[in-house]
């Protein structure tokens, strides 16, 4: 495993009394891709505007190589950031954007043009030298400012809702091309989010984060598939969160019925939240399922339905292919590899009931980040 | 961090050269031009002016409402033109404002005097010269002539920024014109009304050069007084007096311009 | 409607550019008398520009209007940049004195101001201290709020990131001001600084009554003028000053539609492509 290179000890930030970050203890490993994802005033943003210098931690330490750095200014850091809208400045072209940071550490001018040269053609802006910035269009402004960082060498990039501002199209392209560059330069990209596709498409790491507080930390398979609670797994894809209790080891019981899983050491019937995500249910025939229930709604969603189910009065959203007309009864079968338990947590009871399903689910994706 | 105390120069430039003056007029307002002492006379002997104070109010009031209702329709003219007329038409409106208000004030005692240019006119076609100067009207015309642009320049900027697309919102919604005109676009020029009747009033009622040249000894304002308590009779201590009271009367007319156009807004709102 | 605010209108200009007119005229008048026109002439130019006295008092009025603006602008400027970053409370306390200049009538003004310069002469043991400086002072105090009000708004315009995407490139505070600030709020700078000059040149009350004998204006001494008949040579001048402020006005103007025109060519191309 690589060394770490920024290490987050205690942060609290308050600003007016108002406590925006507790006591966050984050570790950044050299090389890698870490993304800091949560919904708007999680605290994500002020987290990475620390990291930068622009702001200071009302308590807490931050380490970069093992030294403290929060006495240290924003110009003297090397990290630099990628910022929410660009911010790059209108009264320069292309050309003088990219150069601007060597020219303030006082490169020569052929130094600076072999660089700049050089980071347009890795962001395939060659040509675009002269032109003004706001003639670009979105994408262009985006690798501008990508390769107005990139060109001073830094240590760690620092990206703030890099592709918020881009159309979905552009914004898939960027994953990859994000990701092709971090592996290309071979250093730290610290990314902010609220995008939990984007999150898990490109990261080695996610951090998820709500209310100032880590909820949890992991690779992007292990935060979809063992959520630490339910806020968690209502927020990374979309999930069926009930009520539970483990009598014992391997079993898990809910809707009065015992089910298998693979999760243990809970205390002997301790409360648990169960979590079944919305395309490992199985639809069968009603005299096979595990459960019964009555379709009560129906979407086509292009790939799959969304299909909402009643059972017992507790309403379950099941992604399938197949199709079943509203007021059909049916029957689904739950494998143990498919039932997630979870600790019980201050989130419990607030999410992962589609009792009044409707479209929001997918518009709380598409809110526009606003710290 | 360090970015707030930038304001300091300023705070202690402003301390100094506007605070403290005005609480040294405060303190002159209420001691003795001879003794010094602590004395509400200049207050009080302030009844004596109070023809000329209501004579002052009552003037700028009438060139205000003047200002406004000839002003409004300039202003509204102007914005309904294309960009490029309307930049030249804003310049031109403010053109006047940067020539010598003086020198602009005695052209208009060349036109309005007994001999002046309009009443040579009126004697070479064989009518009888009009008393045109050295009255109140005269007056009154020239706070309008001084201040007009003060009034349209503001409506102007209100009218403009209203948002075309609220006009046709109305018009979708059923208003005819007027309608149009009394619905939308007057409760949203209301804060360039505010700010016009201010701009006018407040330089109208202090002004002290207009009566001077277009009225007569008996139509002298507040202003002229001041003037001749720091100019001529000397008396700095009646004179911080009226300045004081003229500051008051000022805040409250301009409390009173507000609250008006406020309580309208919120009528407004209601329906 | 509209046809009766388009009479309106123009019956306006009429009327603010009459006055303008006949003092245009009376610059070209043989006789002293502006109401009667006896015959053309250009003497009174040329009595203009032999009139020392007079060219000194327009040198006057150029030096305080200059340095009032300078100086008003770099500490109003300043005080702009700070005010952004105070709490709520101190931002409106200082809001409210920066109003104070601007809503009270200028005899107040001048007439404060002038009662301060008396109390300070006194206390210094001065006889009077009226003079460039009060004169200067009494500029500067006027003119803050103009710059002010013109750099504010475009301070909170500004994408706040950009000066912390100076800072993230290595500029100290102070470069980021000169490197990315300054040209942001440039406009409103310049904005600022013109108001306070034209300003500055066309004061008469508040320099009135702060100006002492050794240090003169020119619209002090014109009001000095207008106490007896005024020699038509000063009506020269004002014809002078009105033809160089309108060529200003109509090269700003095309200049400003010229630039206007490029950022529309701009804003339709970025448009193109998204």
């Amino acid at each position: 495993m690589a060394n770490e290179l920024i290490r987050l000890e205690n942060l609290v930030m308050e600003f007016g009394g108002n406590r925006v970050l507790d006591s966050i203890n984050l570790s950044i490993k050299d090389k890698t891709f870490m993304t800091l994802l949560g919904p708007s005033g999680c605290g994500k943003t002020t987290t990475l505007r620390i990291i930068g210098g622009f702001q200071v931690p009302t308590s807490g330490q931050i380490f970069f190589d093992g030294v403290s750095i929060n006495e240290v200014p924003a110009y003297k850091r090397q990290i630099n950031t990628v910022f929410q809208n660009y911010a790059l400045f209108p009264h320069l072209d292309v050309y003088d954007n990219i150069a601007f940071g060597l020219r303030i550490s006082g490169l020569s001018e052929k130094e600076i043009d072999s660089r700049v040269g050089h980071m347009l053609e890795s962001v395939s802006l060659k040509g675009f030298e002269n032109r003004k910035v706001p003639s670009l269009s979105g994408g262009q402004q985006q690798r501008v400012a990508i390769a107005r960082a990139l060109v001073n060498h830094p240590k760690v990039l620092l990206l703030d809702e890099p592709l918020g501002a881009l159309d979905l199209r552009l914004r898939q392209d960027m994953q990859n091309e994000l990701k092709r560059i971090q592996q290309e330069v071979g250093i730290t990209f610290v990314y902010v989010t609220h995008d939990q596709e984007e999150a898990l498409a490109m990261s080695d790491t996610i951090v998820v984060m709500d209310s100032g507080k880590i909820q949890q930390i992991g690779t992007p398979e292990g935060i979809y598939n063992e959520p630490a609670n339910a806020f968690v797994a209502d927020f990374i894809g979309e999930s069926n969160i009930l009520d539970g209790i483990m009598p014992a080891d391997y079993r898990v019981r809910f809707f009065g019925q015992e089910f298998k899983c693979v999760d243990h050491g809970f205390e002997p019937n301790e409360l648990v939240d169960v979590v079944i995500r919305p395309e490992d249910i199985d639809i069968v025939a009603p005299e096979q399922g595990n459960l019964c229930g009555t379709v009560t709604s129906l979407t086509f969603k292009g790939v799959h339905y969304d299909t909402i189910v009643d059972f017992k009065g507790f309403k379950w959203l099941i992604q399938t292919t197949e199709f079943h007309p509203v007021g059909s009864y049916i029957g689904i079968q739950l494998d143990p590899d498919n039932i997630h338990v979870m600790k019980k947590s201050e989130y419990s009871g607030l999410y992962g009931d589609y009792s009044s399903y409707s479209e929001e689910y997918e518009e709380l994706d598409e809110m526009p980040e606003e710290e | 961090m360090k970015r707030k105390w930038m304001t300091a120069p300023y705070i202690i430039w402003m301390l100094l050269f506007t605070i403290i003056p005005l609480c040294i007029v405060l303190y002159f307002a209420f001691t003795d031009s001879v003794t010094g002492a602590f004395t509400f006379q200049n207050i009080t002997g302030m009844a004596d002016y109070a023809p000329i104070f209501l004579r002052s109010i009552w003037l700028s009031v009438i060139a205000t409402v003047i200002c406004l209702i000839i002003g409004y329709p300039v202003a509204y003219a102007i914005s309904t033109c294309k960009p490029r007329t309307q930049k030249l038409l804003q310049l031109l409106i403010m053109l006047p404002m940067c020539l010598s208000f003086l020198l602009r004030t005695l052209a208009w005692v060349a036109l309005l005097e007994d001999t002046g240019i309009i009443n040579n006119l009126l004697t070479s076609i064989g009518l009888q010269p009009l008393p045109l100067i050295r009255n109140s009207g005269a007056m009154v015309l020239g706070m309008v002539y001084n201040y007009l642009p003060y009034m349209i320049l503001p409506l102007y900027t209100a009218i403009s920024k209203i948002n075309p697309r609220l006009i046709e919102a109305a018009e979708d919604l059923g208003c005819n014109k007027r309608k149009v005109f009394s619905k939308v676009v007057l409760p949203l020029s209301l804060p360039g009304i505010t700010s016009g009747i201010t701009m006018v009033f407040v330089p109208a009622v202090s002004t002290f050069y207009i009566s001077q040249k277009l009225g007569s000894p008996g139509t002298i304002l507040v202003g002229d007084i001041i003037e001749s308590q720091f100019k001529g009779a000397y008396n700095p201590n009646l004179g911080a007096a009226m300045s004081l009271v003229l500051m008051i009367l000022i805040f409250i007319c301009i409390g009173i311009s507000n609250h008006f156009t406020k309580s309208d807004n919120e009528e407004e709102q209601l329906i | 409607m509209k046809k009766t605010s388009r009479v309106i209108t123009v019956i306006v200009f009429i009327f603010l550019y009459v006055p303008i007119f006949i003092l245009a005229l009376a610059s070209f008048n043989t006789g002293a008398d502006m109401a009667v026109f006896k015959g053309f002439t250009f003497n009174r130019y040329a009595e203009l520009f032999k009139d020392a006295a007079l060219l000194e008092l327009l040198r006057n009025s150029a030096i305080i209007a200059v340095l009032s603006t300078i100086v008003a602008t770099i500490l109003g400027t300043c005080a702009a940049m700070g005010i952004t970053k105070l709490g709520k409370k101190m931002r409106s306390a200082i809001m409210t004195v920066t109003n104070i200049p601007m809503t009270n009538p200028d005899i107040v003004t001048g007439v404060s101001l002038a009662l301060m310069f008396a109390f300070a002469g006194t206390m210094l043991r001065l006889n009077s201290i009226l003079g460039i400086w009060t004169l200067l002072i009494a500029h500067v105090t006027f003119n803050l709020p103009y710059v002010i009000l013109n750099v504010l708004p475009r301070l909170h315009q500004m994408d706040p990131n950009l000066t912390d995407a100076a800072l993230d490139l290595g500029c100290t505070p102070v470069q980021a001001f000169f490197k990315v600030t300054i040209h942001e709020i440039m406009p409103g700078i310049i904005a600022g600084a013109l108001m306070s000059f034209t300003m500055s040149l066309d004061d008469f009350v508040i320099s009135y009554f702060v100006t002492g004998a050794g240090f003169v204006t020119l619209p002090v001494e014109i009001y000095n003028y207008t106490k007896k008949p005024i020699h038509p040579k000063v009506f020269a001048l004002f014809t002078l000053m009105f033809i160089i402020i309108l060529i200003l006005m109509i090269v700003m103007n095309i200049i400003q539609s010229k630039t206007d025109r490029s950022k529309g060519k701009r804003f339709s191309k970025a448009g193109g492509v998204l």
